[in-house]
């Protein structure tokens, strides 16, 4: 449905998009993962005529968008810091889009009711957008960008500037609602669980093009390359790359023969994240789930399950 | 067809933003300034201009208007500085309303701030480049205190308290943090300040006396009095290259102001002052400054009273009657002041409106941006002298137009439009632009819903310096105004040259009014602007 093809975007002699390619399929959501300065971002503007490519073009439903104007692309984008319009309130920013389009006063304020309903803001209406949190502010950003019913929603870091609580909070909300509307989206993030929680499809961006792009399964299975398994968070010796759910690793006695020290152990949720210092050399990290678990310090013994190691050259 | 039309706009819109400014300074601003040049020049030599230019009598003017400037510049800091800290570190009741108070003196006209000193200075002080000295501090204070105590206000407390924890004393701290700190507000504050003070034309004229000439009291002298043309040709051109120059390190300075990214929330930098120190000092600053401004605008009210015996309503009284200093009653002076400056206003929002928009908008342009700062610098009385030579025959003959007061009024006016409006439409976060053109809105819909709305505010505020600033102007109405027209502060010049306590008295009458119609458009915009707009 969306065709991204073969678009190079520079800003001055920077080149920030590099002769990328990406469809994404109507009803699809793609999720773009990549660290800040791979190209992310401009890959949106290109996608919604904010910045013009040097190179390449966008298809959407067979058209040729290059001569399209923003104003009339059908693409709706929610902002990083949601850029809100202050001087109107909440209802008035949400029934933008509608005006735009021409819709009548009655059928604008039925839709913006019930968009505010979809985003959980009933009633939200005549509030200013001022007096809203940060969260409220990113649901009223992302009803104002749904409700002209674009062809395609594009969503810059919408949770990046959301403290971590409201962030999973808000993730389980969009994953619920994109379900729910069926919509196509292409997602814009620098953080895997949020790539790879809403994503059906994730390109891994990396200097303005796509380094891998796959389900979420794929990716975690089979890294293209050690820049891929080392940005997902796996261990990568003598070309191979190691999920760390596949290393188990125990502690030993006193007498006993050890591969290595841990060298730290970090809590997240229910697993323990270790990294362990192997006396031959190098580093592995591993994750385990155990109730009693190694901490800093242990000496271990380290056993690896052959499935989770992948050759990555 | 439809679609068509809209892109149309979409072009046709920088033609209109940059052509309409661009026409009407090019016709009723480089013309008559060119027209002034090629007529002095024109009539002799480049023998006899070198000759002037080298004249001692010129250097000497050229000298003490730079020394008069730059001194003027000093005090009005110096006499700014206390209060400017109190708003940039204190929070406390009144707080915003000291801001608009601090702002009438700079928009009253010349010619009342020059009779409230000749009132209150004691005798012999009154002429002479002290008694100007203290009238230009009295009113560009406002200049320094709103620029540097805003920018204060959004200086982030903290890094002086980091100084303070790695071991800095208050003098420390001073010195090698808050000043670095403030420098581009302070100094951006002294160029605008030693601009207007270089320029100053009603204070001098009137304050100065006779050995005391500034460069623009020259060109008036030379062109009005002596009628000679070339010299006030050469002088206006020393004058315009001195303001250019003066404008281009301004607008520097300026810009390095609007990089305020790391300029924090007022309300998370200001304080209620705590201690009995604190409060005597946020008490004393402000005191001594109202003081300062206060006491010689009561003056004016006072002298306004005085009759033949004692004090009372007589030259009041008098204002609806025929008088020998004026051709009409001075009465119609003020409905013509009203009238005339209501109409320059409208002049001035059009155009310096147009002018902040393409301004602001994404091609900016450095030699735009000067040519509509230039206004701000050139000398009134040369702009009104120009107008006189400029449009006095054929179809050009406007000298008489009633119309051409309004426009050179507006002239004077539009470069402070284009600072209150531009600094608000460029603080409009572009992607808000791009939200609504991605909801639908073509760019000159994202102009009626998006900018205008956000600067309608800002317009508002615009209007009301517009309107005090038209009122009050006087070195180019005073070319202008025809004697059955006069504005007020022509009315007051005239009355001040008549013999007769009940004339003088006229004159402060006259001044009052003129100060209460300027104060309270200022205070009623003030009321639209408790949002931070541009620096006045």
């Amino acid at each position: 449905m969306l065709a991204v093809e073969h678009v190079t975007a520079r800003y001055g002699a920077q080149v920030a998009v590099d002769d990328l390619s990406l469809d994404v399929a109507a009803g699809e959501v793609v999720t773009v993962l990549g660290a800040s300065g791979s190209g992310k971002s401009t890959l949106l503007r290109v996608v919604a005529g904010l910045h013009r490519p040097d190179a390449g073009r966008v298809v959407l439903d067979g058209r040729d968008l290059e001569a399209v104007p923003p104003h009339r692309r059908g693409v709706g984008l929610v902002f990083q810091d949601h850029a809100l319009f202050p001087h109107r309130d909440v209802a008035g920013n949400v029934a933008f889009g509608l005006r735009m389009r021409g819709d009548s006063p009655d059928r604008i304020g039925a839709r913006v009711g019930e968009l505010l309903e979809l985003v959980g803001l009933p009633g939200f209406e005549g509030r200013s957008v001022g007096t809203l949190s940060g969260g409220e502010q990113q649901r009223v950003a992302l009803a104002r960008a749904l409700a002209p019913e674009p062809r395609v929603l594009l969503l810059d870091e919408p949770l990046g500037s959301l403290d971590r609580p409201l962030r999973e909070r808000l993730l389980t909300d969009l994953e619920r609602l994109f379900t729910a509307i069926g919509v196509t989206a292409l997602y814009v993030t620098h953080d895997q669980a949020e790539a790879f929680g809403l994503g059906d499809r994730v390109a891994l961006m990396r200097d303005g093009r796509i380094a891998q792009l796959g389900t979420p399964d794929e990716l975690w299975a089979h890294p293209s390359d050690q820049g891929v398994a080392r940005f997902l968070g796996q261990s990568v010796r003598d070309g191979r790359a190691l999920r760390p759910e596949a290393i188990s690793v125990r502690r030993t006695g006193d007498e006993e023969p050890a591969d290595g020290v841990v060298e730290s152990a970090v809590r997240h949720g229910p697993s323990v994240r270790l990294v362990v210092r192997l006396d031959g050399g190098g580093t592995l990290a591993a994750a385990v789930t155990a109730l009693d678990h190694p901490v800093a310090g242990d000496r271990v013994v380290v056993a690896i399950d052959p499935e989770g190691v992948v050759d990555v050259g | 067809m439809d679609a068509d039309r809209r892109s149309l706009t979409g072009r046709a819109w920088p033609l209109v933003a940059y052509g309409v400014p661009l026409a009407f300074l090019a016709f009723f601003f480089v013309y008559p300034l060119t027209t002034i040049v090629a007529r002095g020049l024109g009539t002799s030599g480049a023998e006899s201009t070198l000759g002037l230019l080298a004249d001692p009598l010129t250097r000497d003017v050229l000298w003490f208007t730079t020394w008069l400037a730059a001194a003027s510049t000093v005090l009005t800091v110096a006499v700014a500085l206390p209060a400017s800290y109190v708003l940039g570190r204190y929070a406390f009741p009144g707080r915003s309303l000291v801001l608009a108070l601090v702002t009438v003196p700079f928009v009253l006209p010349t010619v009342v701030v020059a009779l409230a000193f000749l009132a209150i200075l004691p005798n012999g002080l009154e002429h002479g480049p002290i008694a100007i000295l203290i009238a230009h501090a009295f009113f560009n204070v406002a200049v320094v205190v709103r620029i540097v105590g805003t920018f204060w206000a959004g200086l982030d407390r903290r890094t002086a308290e980091a100084a303070a924890t790695l071991g800095a004393g208050p003098w420390q701290r001073l010195l090698h943090v808050t000043l670095p700190l403030l420098a581009p507000a302070l100094s951006a504050a002294a160029a605008i300040v030693f601009l207007f003070s270089f320029t100053s034309f009603g204070v001098i004229a009137i304050l100065g006396g006779p050995g005391y000439s500034t460069l623009e009291v020259e060109i008036y002298n030379q062109a009005v009095r002596s009628f000679d043309l070339h010299a006030a040709a050469v002088l206006s051109l020393v004058q315009l290259a001195c303001v250019a120059l003066t404008v281009t390190v301004a607008t520097h300075l300026e810009r390095r102001l609007a990089v305020r990214g790391q300029l924090r929330p007022e309300h998370d930098v200001l304080r209620r002052p705590a201690t009995a120190a604190e409060k005597a000092l946020v008490a004393g600053s402000l005191g001594a400054l109202g003081l300062f401004l206060g006491l010689p605008l009561a003056s004016v009210i006072e002298r306004s009273l005085v009759t033949g015996q004692g004090h009372g309503f007589e030259a009041y009284r008098a204002l609806t009657h025929p008088t020998s200093s004026l051709l009409v009653t001075p009465w119609h002076a003020i409905a013509n002041s009203i009238a005339y400056a209501s109409v320059a206003t409208a002049i001035a929002l059009t155009i310096g409106g147009l002018a902040a928009f393409a301004l602001a908008g994404a091609q900016r342009n450095r030699v735009f941006d000067g040519m509509l700062m230039l206004p701000l610098g050139a000398s009134a009385v040369m702009l009104g002298f120009g107008f006189i030579i400029a449009f006095d025959e054929g179809w050009r003959d406007f000298r008489a137009a009633p119309w051409i007061v309004p426009v050179v009024q507006a002239l004077v006016a539009i470069p402070f439009v284009v600072r209150i409006v531009a600094p608000t439409l460029r603080a409009i976060d572009d992607r808000q632009r791009e939200a609504a053109a991605l909801l639908g809105a073509d760019p000159g819909r994202v102009r009626r819903e998006i900018d205008l709305p956000i600067a309608a505010r800002a317009l508002a505020v615009a209007a009301g310096f517009a309107f005090a600033i038209s009122l009050g102007e006087f070195g180019a109405t005073v070319f202008l105004a025809r004697p059955d027209h006069p504005t007020l502060p022509v009315a007051i010049f005239r009355f001040l040259g008549r013999p007769g306590p009940l004339n003088v008295a006229q004159a402060y009458a006259l001044a009052v009014i003129l100060m209460v119609v300027t104060a309270t458009s200022i205070l009623v915009v003030e009321r639209f602007g408790r949002r931070r707009l541009g620096w006045f």
